[in-house]
């Protein structure tokens, strides 16, 4: 098999057992960066040099018999978003163009001290604002399967890295399911965290009661390991939670004995297309025929999820993002009557329109009179979205659903219908807004190609679980030879 | 609990969240965000009596550590992304009217 088709563990047996160096491994994902991205367009920049100077760092520990990381010598693809020192982190707007952070994000630092190495930056919707990466100032990406189609998003650049073999790992942030769809669009493992599992200093913030960063990956395995290397308490992050981090690595290959499947009528609606469902249901044979209990549970107010999540995160996106003021770092405007048109005018050229979207609703969903209507009856309805899957959980070890109602759309499909693309997201946004773990995992193909993806979310810091049960279905299958139609 | 959200609404929006918008993005955004409105209304039918908000996934409450000099950026790389500096501060346009900028 060729180097950049091998997943992550693959990866470090070649390197314990000689077969391959680091460098050889980096400089075959380099090769194949500049193979595919022109059409693919998932990098927003690409660090060669150091990249291989890096790899050549991990060679010589090896040879010299040292000590190293959890992922020393693989190479990684980071969202933008992410905090990176000395080099350029855009978070895919041009308010960012030329923001050079002066620190490393908590995550970053996590992943260096692992031995990973990165490749570069990755594309994605502008402030993490989307669900198909084109929101991007820079750059429309493509869906490896197919570039007519979206990768999803928001960490669309991430998911299409892994999903060309660009990178057999990347990391991403979801906030309403922003790792999970586009992990399902293209065919690629992702998992977004119980809320606190990572720690969000050096994140860009979005919306800071629902971001999590989580890893991606062309297996479960590498998925599992990722996290490990990135999880644990920060006491820069107040929100980061200060309990131990299981060796995921170590418990991923183990089957759960019993494991009680949940599953929601609430999830299997109208809208949710045929294939998608087949795939599903297939799946959940699946796990049948390894001794899983499918149970029937009840997910009431899941069908206001979206509605509560289009007040919360803007309303938390339109105070983060207060800061972007042309004063103190990125874009100033270069005509202006005063301080407050300054203000006004450099957002106003800066910001995207679903940038400005979401600031508009949040700052309305706020403002004097409404506050009580919106934010706090959407608050009311998040806390029994959270209590429902509190009784679910009673009664099941996992929850099983699908991630998107359909394959990947195609690039301009839903562009301009804001509220269908908010809608793309009805089945992932209750884990943020309840704060717990969920990992999608690629279950089967479309009759046209495109792959499918299923969700298993599960209880706060359940994320060990969830590794296990989606390792079974991938253990059991090769999941690009079932196809639907 | 919404009623329809006029140009002149958002209008003021766009004031109060520091945001120069064109006359077609205000008559654009009238529309788009009337709609996400109109949508949101579905929570009315949630009954929330005695609910209590729920602002935090997991709910901590404050997080105190000892008041120690911990490091942090210095005044160089603090600076290093802004628009406009003197090299030891930021600059903004004049504030006060008819006052004199020292040099």
């Amino acid at each position: 098999m060729s180097i950049v088709g091998k997943t992550t563990g693959e990866l470090l047996d070649s390197m314990n057992q000689g077969e391959l160096s680091s460098v050889e491994i980096v400089q075959a994902f380099l090769d194949e960066i500049g193979r595919r991205d022109n059409e693919v367009n998932a990098f927003l920049s690409v660090r060669p040099e150091k990249a291989l100077e890096e790899a050549k760092e991990v060679d010589q520990k090896i040879s010299a018999g040292e000590q190293l990381g959890l992922l020393a010598g693989i190479p990684i693809a980071l969202k933008d978003v992410l905090c990176t020192e000395g080099e350029t982190t855009t978070c895919g707007s041009k308010m960012l163009e030329n923001f050079v952070p002066p620190y490393d994000a908590h995550v970053v630092q996590r992943l260096k001290k692992s031995g990973v190495i990165s490749l570069g930056k990755v594309n994605m919707d502008e402030f993490a604002m989307g669900s198909s990466t084109e929101n991007s100032a820079f750059k429309t990406t493509g869906n490896p399967w197919n570039v007519e189609h979206a990768p999803g998003g928001s960490s669309g650049g991430s998911a299409a890295a892994v999903g060309a073999n660009m990178a057999p790992l990347s990391i991403g942030t979801d906030t309403g399911g922003s790792i999970r769809q586009p992990a399902s669009f293209c065919g690629v493992v992702g998992m977004k965290p119980t809320y606190g599992r990572v720690s969000r200093y050096g994140l860009v913030a979005f919306a800071s009661s629902l971001d999590q960063v989580g890893p991606m990956a062309n297996d479960v395995s590498g998925a599992a390991t990722l996290l490990e290397a990135i999880a644990g308490h920060d006491h820069r992050d107040s929100t980061s939670i200060n309990c131990p981090v299981p060796s995921y690595s170590d418990s991923v290959d183990k089957p759960l004995e019993g494991l009680k499947i949940g599953v929601a009528d609430e999830h299997f609606g109208e809208g949710l297309g045929d294939e998608v469902r087949k795939s599903v249901e297939n799946s959940l044979d699946v796990y049948r025929s390894q001794g899983a209990k499918i149970v029937n549970i009840s997910l009431p107010h899941s069908k206001y999820a979206v509605a509560a999540y289009y007040l919360i995160a803007p309303s938390e996106a339109s105070s983060n993002l207060a800061r972007y003021d042309g004063v103190h770092y990125g874009y100033r405007t270069e005509n202006f009557d005063n301080m407050i048109d300054m203000y006004a005018a450099s957002r106003g050229e800066a910001f995207g329109d679903e940038v400005k979207r979401r600031i508009m609703l949040g700052t309305y969903a706020l403002s004097s009179g409404y506050y009580d209507a919106y934010y706090l009856k959407a608050l009311k309805v998040r806390r029994l979205i959270r209590q429902d899957f509190d009784q679910a959980f009673e009664k099941v070890d996992v929850i099983a659903s699908p991630v998107t109602a359909s394959p990947a759309f195609k690039i301009g499909e839903l562009s301009d219908d804001p509220l269908a693309m908010y809608l793309s997201d009805i089945y992932t946004i209750s884990a943020n807004l309840a704060g717990l773990p969920g990992i999608s995992v690629p279950v089967g193909l479309s009759g046209n190609d495109l792959p499918i993806g299923l969700q298993l979310l599960g209880p706060a810091f359940e994320e060990d679980r969830l590794f296990r049960a989606a390792r079974m279905f991938e253990k059991e299958t090769d999941w690009k030879t079932l196809k639907v139609s | 609990m919404s009623q329809k959200l006029t140009r002149g609404d958002v209008t003021k929006v766009a004031l109060l969240a520091r945001l120069k918008l064109s006359d077609e993005e205000l008559d654009t955004f009238t529309s788009q965000l009337s709609q996400v409105l109109q949508y949101v209304d579905v929570l009315n039918e949630v009954d929330t009596e005695n609910i209590e908000p729920m602002a935090h996934a997991i709910e901590v409450s404050n997080v105190f550590r000892e008041d120690e000099v911990q490091p942090s950026l210095s005044r160089e790389a603090a600076l290093q992304n802004a628009p406009l500096t003197d090299g030891s501060h930021y600059l903004v346009p004049q504030i006060l009217e008819n006052a004199t900028p020292e040099s």
